[in-house]
């Protein structure tokens, strides 16, 4: 695990620069450029907003502002985790040429991703921070929260990204497995909804780590409450497990990639 | 501490032949056969071969290696085990020192990004920091000639444009190791000859280099030491220019020719004028070459052929008996022929084989003798291919 840490220091410098150009490959020759980074939790928001619609409409409950600010707020780190899965999963063998030529640590493809996907929820979040300000959504000292659970989230979707790159390198129907779990995954996990109307089925919404971050998420930022310790520990532990297992299981498949690729 | 840079003990490694399984689907029955087959993993299992088979060799500190060998006798494996990219089945390794490996240059190029940028990310992916990479910019440009086109995505790029920019990069990283696989065949004319320098310039400063490459004479004029490599085992490990020989003599298409035993050489010797036997010569010297061939059968009209090779294989002269002297030889059963044949050895400096052959012209080869005798021509003020007994 040292040795882990010590050869990643050792590379920081090829991961900053892997990541720096991932990020710039997408908004080069692209025609929305830096929009690219909101466009998609954009669209999310606009979809829940319809969904939301729909349930206030049978429920005869109105539709409130602090609806419509959960749901942007949730979406965001959503897009991030989806985002992220997503391209790290093809991380390792979109970048066949290296892993078949050159030694370094693979780790630093999958970490990329992450990372390149991090500047893109920066930039997005940017631009919550103006919405919610407008929405009247105010500052809570909750939100020193939100530094924590965003560390869980992106340790999570770390290790599952890991995991997931070797995966997919291994066998190559893992790439369309991942990219159907990830389309409908949303619907299993509150992002449009609180895990609290479905009542005594929470738990098991809240199951779902990342459920469980968003909801945490929601209530530091929106509700200005303190959050479930009970998730929210349950939510650290399965981000940190999950970093650990799958930077260890990548780790010692490691070796095998250039001749598995 | 020993001043051993790389050392190679007994190494293997197997490929398998065929699909590998891509799917879920494919692999799990795979499985479950593997772990019943309970064969070890120094064993090959069906459709496996070795591609690395028991190869050992030391590189000391500062030593220039060549390895030479066909395509597919495992010399770009052996770069990849040495860069830690595979891992051997059987044997260990050791490598003292900071290895950079340029197994193909441009490797890390994202072709949407220009020069500039890609010089950073290159940079950075053969183990350069940014500081590293920002002092080297400018020599690394300069050398590359492409200080118009830097700031054009490299996918506008030629393919020469492209491989320049990618050995200025590698060319620039200062290992203590240096892992080459044939990266000179890049570029016109007169940037090779810049890469060579360059290259020169790169032993000169004390690194270790492992150089693969087809092109033979560079391998000559880097390396002094040279590793053949034939189906995955080291076949010769040597003074560069007798080990290009060897390869030149094994995988030669006249190799492959069917050779009867009814005709033999039984003896060569060379004399000088004189008459006296010798092997050194001065150039321009006259000599004469004798074979003594036995024959067991009763053959009419072989032609003869003579050709001289220098030490690192190349062949200087050939000639036939029935174009330049319309001459044929006959045997009858049982007999052992001399047959004298003079030549001026109008060569410079080097060591020279004669190798020849008789052929039946409508059955092909009855001898053939690649190195029949060895001889040295002494010319400390002479170089090249051809003694021309220049009077000033």
């Amino acid at each position: 695990m040292k040795a882990m840490v010590k050869e990643l220091i050792q590379y920081r410098h090829l991961l900053m620069m892997l990541t720096w150009r991932d990020i710039r490959i997408r908004y080069k020759q692209s025609v929305m450029g830096f929009m690219w980074a909101i466009f998609m939790p954009l669209l999310i928001v606009a979809a829940g907003i319809v969904v939301k619609k729909g349930i206030s409409i049978i429920s005869g409950k109105p539709l409130e502002l602090s609806d419509l600010a959960s749901i942007t707020v949730k979406a965001l780190p959503w897009a991030f985790f989806i985002g992220t899965i997503r391209f790290s999963t093809g991380s390792l063998v979109g970048n066949r040429n290296l892993v078949t030529k050159i030694f370094f640590p693979r780790e630093v493809f999958p970490l990329a991703s992450v990372l390149a996907n991090l500047f893109d929820f920066g930039i997005a979040s940017a631009a919550l921070v103006v919405i919610l300000g407008f929405m009247g959504v105010g500052i809570s000292v909750y939100l020193l929260w939100v530094p924590f659970l965003l560390l869980f989230l992106i340790l999570f979707s770390a290790g599952l990204g890991m995991l997931m790159s070797c995966a997919n390198l291994f066998f190559r129907d893992v790439k369309y497995i991942v990219e159907v779990i990830l389309t409908f995954a949303i619907f299993f996990t509150p992002v449009f909804y609180e895990a609290s109307i479905f009542g005594k089925w929470e738990t098991l919404l809240l199951l779902n780590p990342v459920g469980s971050i968003l909801e945490c998420i929601n209530t530091v930022v929106v509700l200005r409450r303190p959050p479930n310790y009970y998730w929210l520990s349950y939510a650290a532990s399965c981000g940190i497990g999950l970093f650990l297992l799958g930077w260890n299981v990548f780790h010692r498949l490691e070796y095998s990639f250039a001749e598995n690729i | 501490m020993s001043n051993v840079a790389i050392e190679f003990c007994h190494v293997y490694k197997k490929f398998k032949k065929g699909e590998k399984f891509d799917s879920l689907r494919d692999f799990i029955p795979h499985l479950t056969r593997k772990i019943l087959s309970n064969a070890s993993n120094g064993d090959l299992r069906e459709k496996e071969f070795w591609a690395v088979k028991d190869v050992s060799f030391q590189v000391g500190y500062g030593e220039a290696v060549g390895i030479i060998g066909p395509n597919g006798a495992g010399k770009s494996t052996i770069l990849k085990l040495l860069s830690g990219i595979l891992l051997p089945n059987k044997g260990t390794f050791k490598v003292n020192g900071k290895i950079s490996a340029l197994i193909e240059v441009g490797a890390g190029f994202h072709p949407d990004l220009t020069g500039r940028e890609n010089i950073y990310l290159n940079g950075a992916i053969l183990g350069m920091n940014r500081e590293e990479v920002r002092e080297k910019y400018d020599s690394i440009v300069e050398f590359s000639e492409l200080e118009e086109f830097i700031d054009t995505p490299v996918k506008r790029y030629s393919s020469g444009m492209y491989a320049r920019l990618g050995f200025s990069i590698a060319a620039h990283v200062d290992p203590q190791i240096l892992l080459i696989d044939e990266v000179l065949s890049v570029g016109d004319f007169s940037f090779q000859q810049k890469c060579l320098k360059k290259m020169h310039e790169i032993i000169d400063s004390g690194t270790t280099i492992i150089f693969i490459s087809h092109n033979l004479p560079a391998v000559i004029q880097l390396c002094p030491k040279t590793i053949l490599l034939n189906r995955g085992a080291v076949h010769q490990f040597g003074d560069t220019k007798d080990v290009c020989r060897q390869y030149y003599k094994i995988f030669s298409q006249t190799r492959k020719v069917d050779e009867g035993d009814s005709l033999s050489l039984e003896g060569v010797e060379l004399f000088s004028s004189n008459g006296s036997p010798v092997t050194v010569f001065r150039p321009g010297d006259p000599a004469k070459i004798r074979f003594s061939i036995g024959s067991k059968i009763e053959i009419k009209d072989l032609v003869m052929s003579l050709f001289i090779k220098r030490n690192d294989g190349m062949v200087l002269f050939d000639t036939r008996s029935d174009l330049s002297g319309n001459k044929y030889f006959s045997f009858s059963e049982g007999e052992t022929k001399e047959i004298d044949l003079s030549f001026k050895v109008n060569l410079p400096q080097g060591t020279y084989y004669v190798g020849m052959t008789l052929i039946a012209p409508s059955q092909g080869f009855c001898l053939y003798q690649d190195e029949a005798i060895e001889f040295y021509v002494d010319a400390p003020k002479s170089t090249g291919y051809a003694f021309l007994d220049l009077k000033w």
